[in-house]
């Protein structure tokens, strides 16, 4: 992998063997990818992926453990980013970025807010303020310029009639496409931007869409960015990295990534709100604006809602989710690609009709038989008739809950029992290789199985911490 | 509200008497000790303790009726009216406002003429005047000018970068003692000090600056706090040097280009044929602290429009944006601490050539306070609030020493002066819960597309070290 | 050595006093983020009620036992100087909160300066000295050092208010109200929290405490002045910032830290640079460890 991301000329940014500890916690772990010049890489990912981290390891406000961030910029030059301070890598490397949480400068005006971005070439024709204080004309023409390029920037973002007004008045789309635009105002070859559609309706992520693929186009800047907002991501990255507890699962192209099963088990763990989030855009949208993402996890989100909210009331939830579920299968159908992604999950054919009958309440229908390659502790049914909620265990979804379940697993003791075949044989049908171990699920289940003797286990959604 | 208070007078009277009767037992049990008893010495060097209950009842029923007045009139009052006028009188002012700059600067121009010239008339002889106008041109007009001149330099610090320093008068200090030693000790002159003073006060600022700007707010303010006391610590305690608390005396006078004004025949006086007075001399040094003054205004108000002087206010707003900006945020904030301490530095040598004497009494923790209330009680950043702020609370307790009449209240022991910082403290208080944001809490933008609009304080941030 | 350690007694018996009006500055700042300046004035109220109560007492009844005395003058000083603390925040600093984090910060200053000014007003100028309360002192056997009743009186009084008050914040309700309020203020009102009573009480509780520790000064120097408040004041606040403002044990730790550095550089340096001592060491101490020592560091959120 490293050698391969070495010797590839295109890149703007390598990230190489990246790894970030805070204290004990893994942030990151020996993460590498690459950004192609002229191109817009989308990095997502479960929340607490690692994903902000890696940008605040980029633009040098975290400094890595370990690892190599070598950017290229047009002239050839090339910045190790992890050995300079944040704002010499926007001022000499050119990588700029904004932030999740957006960080204007509210008592600015707008205008004022895309002149400070200028700083540093303003502060050259000003003489470091000295030449500038004694009026000579050079910065009187820089802070025309200056005007003028700000102007630019507004158009672009259609902002101009406000520029008067103070940053902080301004709506939350508008606020995200200025700190973007200030963000370009500062002239980066690389532009990061933290989750630049958070929080911004349907049309005012389509502007984002075409915003992004502009300054793409026009400027030939290359884009960096975190999403949640699916559409974003699939419809104008060129390039996907996807991260899981700060490691990367996948990298490709938009197709090659929504296939891939590994990011679909770990998207099946995102976070209950998301989910009902991306239902709410899609229906927003209408039916034929649905991603990919959303139609895979539109089922699985009712059974993360379910589990994580048993006491809520259903009717609330049920009445309608089923609805929209049925109604994204339809237009699943159209889609092939997306059908086997999901079978591919499953690993069986018969994954649709499951899911399907899900819905309605999943643990209170267990399957009755055991299934080919279980473990060697396997029931038939839960001690009881009661399964133990093994998503608590960290790193165990619903999914894999009730795959765990159809193989013949229901109780935390039967994992802390696992020995080194059965761990072997579940990774087998779990489809994935080295998670238990990594993440400890014996001993998770170890504790929780003597917690549960006392106490019932807490509630919690599947989501990654 | 005041419907309610139309349909039942008597609640509201209720509830202010009872109110009144609680703020009149709560001032009982505050000055019952405190005022009721009066510690004083006899002859002997012993405590004797003084009954004084009328004393005390005086200050219970003011704190009784006043709130009961308070409850029963003044608030229902005062929310009626705000109530009926709230839109009206805003436009009115504006254009009063807007010229008041001008009108106030020129006012400023003509002050110790037009107290010469109305005393003259009072007087009826041209001496009578010139010696009568000593005390307004000096207490009044001086005093006042050379609080402008400091509230503006701490300005930069607190208003523009938001870094809180409270420990302003140690470049106060820095600025009059080396004007004190240098000129005592090599007699040079006060124009060749005066720049001199303001650069190792800028000095001073860098070294303090240097290892404490990283810390934030509050940390900020008691290392500055510290520094300032260590200052005037070692003022005191070097007595080889700085001799103490005796002070150096008999400091050179600043001279007009070379004019002494002495009672000589060299002098200012003999040379334009003028009667001997004191008086040239105060107005002389009027006019200088005046231009001082308009100096640190017209820099303050030119770095505004430069790249340096909206990084200062982006700083304020938010540090981290500036970082990703590439805004070197530790110059930024060394330039904006550089650039006050060099302000309070000329302050500081206007201030001994003034006095022909200083010592490390005038530089205590009181004059940082008076200095950081004055800026944020007329509105950070904003010079005419500041201006204001500086007439009235240091006019105002000047003025304080002038009420003779009150004696004849009072009776001859009546010393007004007493009262004089009390008073300020009350001022201070009372002033910043009636206007949180100064008196002038408006941000003027320092550039504009279509049209400059004031930037309400709600939108600007404070900083946060 | 047996000098070192006799300076080291001396700097703790200051350094309890720090400690206890330190608490009162590191609990308003905990609790509202303010830096309540008006602290040690009200320090310096407390030292003149407890000198006015004396005096009564001699005055009108002569002579009262002095652990009556002493007690009497703590509880009299403790209660008017609560009140006083709790007009202050009343008056001064509530109409201000939510508002502007410095306009509070001014009206603390400008209260300091009318709290001093008002004492002189009243009680005049003058220095105002009382008889020695406390005589005496005993040495150590075999040794030279001496530890004077009146020291073993302020560490004694420190270590009891100390448990009473950490047993306060950790075990009562009210001490779990202001914990709560100190993380998350709005959260704590949403739990029905009465915050803005939860934060009267924090004043009037710090008030107490420095007025037991203006009563302690008060003993140990045997004189106060309206300008008393200033000097302790500030030292007790570089005490809680050397020990990490917010924290009650960093408070404690800061103001004998203090203390000690006066005590000691004093006897062994120079006395004229004790107060450059303690505030050189803040000014080190803070540009190595920025948030103190028992603070918790500031994490810088991106």
């Amino acid at each position: 992998m490293v050698s391969e991301v070495q010797n590839n000329p295109t890149a703007i940014l390598r990230v190489e063997r990246l790894s970030m500890k805070f204290g004990g916690l893994i942030a990151i772990n020996d993460l590498n990818f690459e950004a192609r010049r002229g191109a817009i890489t989308a990095l997502i990912g479960p929340n607490g992926a690692g994903k902000t981290t890696v940008f605040n390891c980029i633009t040098g406000f975290y400094k890595p453990t370990e690892g190599m961030l070598t950017m290229t910029r047009q002239n050839g030059e090339e910045y190790l980013l992890e050995r300079m301070a944040d704002f010499v890598i926007t001022k000499k490397a050119k990588v700029a970025r904004t932030f999740q949480n957006i960080r204007l400068f509210s008592g600015l005006t707008v205008l004022e807010n895309l002149l400070v971005a200028q700083h540093n070439p303003l502060m050259l024709s000003s003489g470091f303020t000295i030449l500038g204080l004694l009026g000579f004309p050079t910065y009187k023409k820089a802070a025309s310029d200056a005007i003028e390029k700000a102007r630019f920037w507004l158009e672009k973002i259609n902002l101009v009639e406000r520029a008067d007004d103070p940053a902080g008045d301004l709506p939350y789309g508008a606020q995200r496409r200025l700190e973007i635009a200030r963000a370009m105002c500062t002239d980066p070859e690389l532009l990061c931007l933290d989750e630049p559609a958070a929080g911004l309706n349907a049309r005012e992520s389509a502007e984002l869409n075409k915003l992004l693929l502009d300054i793409r186009d026009e400027t030939g800047t290359s884009i960096l960015l975190i999403e949640h907002d699916m559409s974003v991501v699939m419809e104008i990255s060129d390039h996907v990295v996807v991260l899981e507890y700060g490691t990367k699962i996948s990298d490709g192209t938009p197709e090659t990534v929504k296939n891939d099963p590994k990011v679909i088990a770990a998207y099946l763990g995102v976070e209950d709100e998301e989910v009902v989030e991306l239902i709410e855009q899609a229906e927003a949208a209408g039916v034929d604006d649905i991603t990919a993402a959303v139609d895979l996890l539109s089922t699985e989100a009712l059974l993360e809602i379910e589990e994580a909210h048993p006491d809520m009331a259903p009717a609330a939830l049920i009445p309608s989710a089923p609805a929209k579920v049925r109604r994204t299968r339809a237009t699943a159908a159209k889609k092939p690609t997306v059908k086997s992604a999901t079978d591919t999950t499953a690993a069986k054919p018969a994954a649709a009709s499951t899911v399907k009958s899900k819905p309605t309440n999943p643990a209170a229908k267990p399957p009755a038989a055991i299934k080919p390659g279980a473990t060697a502790n396997a029931l038939a049914e839960p001690r009881g008739g009661k399964a133990d909620k093994l998503i608590v265990i960290k790193g165990i979804g619903p999914v894999n809950e009730r795959k765990l379940n159809e193989h013949g697993i229901f109780h935390f003791d039967q994992i802390a029992a696992w020995k080194k075949a059965d761990i072997i044989a579940a990774e087998a049908y779990l489809a994935f290789d080295g998670r238990i171990a990594r993440e400890d699920w014996i001993g998770q289940a170890k504790k929780l199985a003597k917690q549960s003797q006392v106490t019932p286990a807490p509630k919690k959604t599947g989501g990654a911490k | 509200m005041a419907d309610v208070q139309k349909i039942e007078p008597d609640s509201v009277f209720a509830k202010a008497v009872k109110e009144g009767l609680l703020a009149g037992a709560l001032a009982f049990g505050l000055f019952f000790l405190i005022v009721g008893f009066r510690t004083d010495q006899n002859i002997r060097n012993e405590l004797v303790l003084n009954q004084r209950w009328g004393l005390l009842a005086i200050f219970v029923l003011v704190a009784a009726i006043g709130r009961f007045l308070l409850t029963a009139y003044i608030t229902p009052w005062s929310e009626a009216r705000s109530k009926n006028k709230r839109a009206a009188v805003e436009k009115e002012q504006s254009a009063f406002r807007k010229s008041f700059p001008k009108i106030g600067l020129g006012l400023l121009l003509i002050y110790p003429f037009l107290v010469i010239l109305i005393l003259w008339a009072y007087n009826g002889s041209i001496m009578g005047g010139l010696q009568g106008s000593l005390k307004y041109v000096d207490n009044f007009g001086i005093q006042i000018l050379i609080y402008v001149m400091l509230a503006w330099g701490l300005n930069i610090v607190v208003g523009l970068a938001g870094l809180l320093d409270l420990g302003y008068v140690a470049f106060y200090a820095v600025g009059a003692y080396s004007y004190a030693l240098l000129s005592t000790h090599f007699g040079l002159s006060f124009w060749l000090l005066l720049p001199m003073a303001g650069i190792f006060a800028a000095l001073w600022g860098i070294m303090l600056g240097f290892p404490v700007l990283r810390l934030r707010g509050d940390y900020l303010a008691i290392v500055t706090l510290a520094f300032g006391e260590i200052i005037r610590l070692v003022l005191i305690n070097w007595t080889v040097v700085t001799k103490g608390t005796f002070g150096i005396s008999g400091i050179a006078k600043a001279t007009l280009f070379g004019i002494p004004f002495t009672p000589g025949p060299t002098g200012f006086a003999a040379l334009l044929g003028l009667p001997n007075s004191g008086v040239y001399y105060k107005i002389f040094l009027y006019y200088l602290i005046l231009l001082l003054a308009l100096l640190t205004a017209w820099v303050t108000i030119r770095l505004r429009r430069m790249p340096i002087g909206r990084a200062w206010e982006a700083l304020r707003e938010d540090e981290i944006a500036c970082r990703s900006l590439g805004i070197n945020t530790t110059t930024t904030k060394l330039t904006a601490f550089a650039t006050g301490a060099m302000f309070g530095g000329f302050a500081g040598s206007f201030f001994a050539a003034r006095q022909g004497f200083v010592s490390p009494e005038s530089f205590v923790f009181l004059e940082s306070a008076i200095i950081l209330a004055i800026v944020v009680l007329g509105g950070m950043g904003s010079l005419v609030g500041i201006a204001i702020a500086a007439a009235v609370m240091i006019g105002g307790t000047e003025l304080l020493r002038e009420l003779e009449f009150l004696k004849r209240i009072f009776g001859p022991d009546f010393t007004p002066e007493l009262y004089r910082m009390l008073l300020f403290g009350l001022a201070m208080i009372v002033v910043m819960v009636w206007k949180p944001r100064g008196f002038v809490g408006n941000r003027e933008p320092s550039a504009f597309l279509h049209k400059r609009k004031m930037v309400s304080s709600e939108f600007t941030k404070e900083g946060h070290g | 050595m047996e000098y070192f350690i006799q300076q080291s007694i001396n700097g703790l018996t200051l350094g309890s006093i720090y400690g206890l009006i330190a608490i009162g500055y590191t609990m308003v700042y905990g609790i509202i983020g303010m830096i309540n300046f008006a602290h040690g004035d009200v320090f310096m109220l407390g030292a003149f009620m407890a000198m006015i109560v004396f005096l009564a007492l001699t005055t009108f009844i002569g002579g009262v036992p002095v652990v009556l005395a002493l007690l009497l003058m703590m509880i009299v000083a403790m209660l008017l100087t609560g009140l006083w603390s709790w007009t202050i925040e009343r008056l001064a600093y509530r109409p201000l909160r939510g508002s502007f984090r410095l306009a509070p910060l001014i009206t603390a200053i400008g209260m300091s300066i009318a709290l001093s000014n008002f004492v002189q007003v009243t009680q005049g100028p003058r220095n105002k000295p009382i008889p020695p309360l406390v005589n005496g002192g005993i040495t150590i056997y075999g040794t030279n050092i001496t530890v004077a009743y009146k020291q073993m009186v302020i560490m004694f009084v420190t270590v009891i208010l100390l448990a009473a008050f950490w047993y306060l914040v950790n075990k009562t309700t009210l001490g779990r109200a202001q914990r709560s309020c100190e993380q998350d203020r709005k959260m704590a009102a949403l739990l029905g929290i009465d915050v803005d009573k939860t934060i009267s009480m924090t004043f009037v509780m710090g008030a107490m405490l420095a007025a037991v520790a203006g009563t302690l000064y008060l003993m140990f120097y045997g004189v106060i002045s309206f300008t008393d408040g200033f000097t302790p004041g500030v030292k007790a606040f570089t005490a809680a910032v050397l020990g990490g403002i917010g924290s009650l044990p960093g408070a404690v730790v800061g103001g004998l830290l203090i203390g000690l550095i006066e005590a000691l550089w004093s006897a062994y340096f120079s006395i004229d640079y004790k107060d450059v001592a303690a505030f050189s060491i803040l000014a080190i101490v803070l540009i190595f460890l920025p948030s103190g020592i028992l603070g918790r560091p500031e994490v810088e959120k991106v």
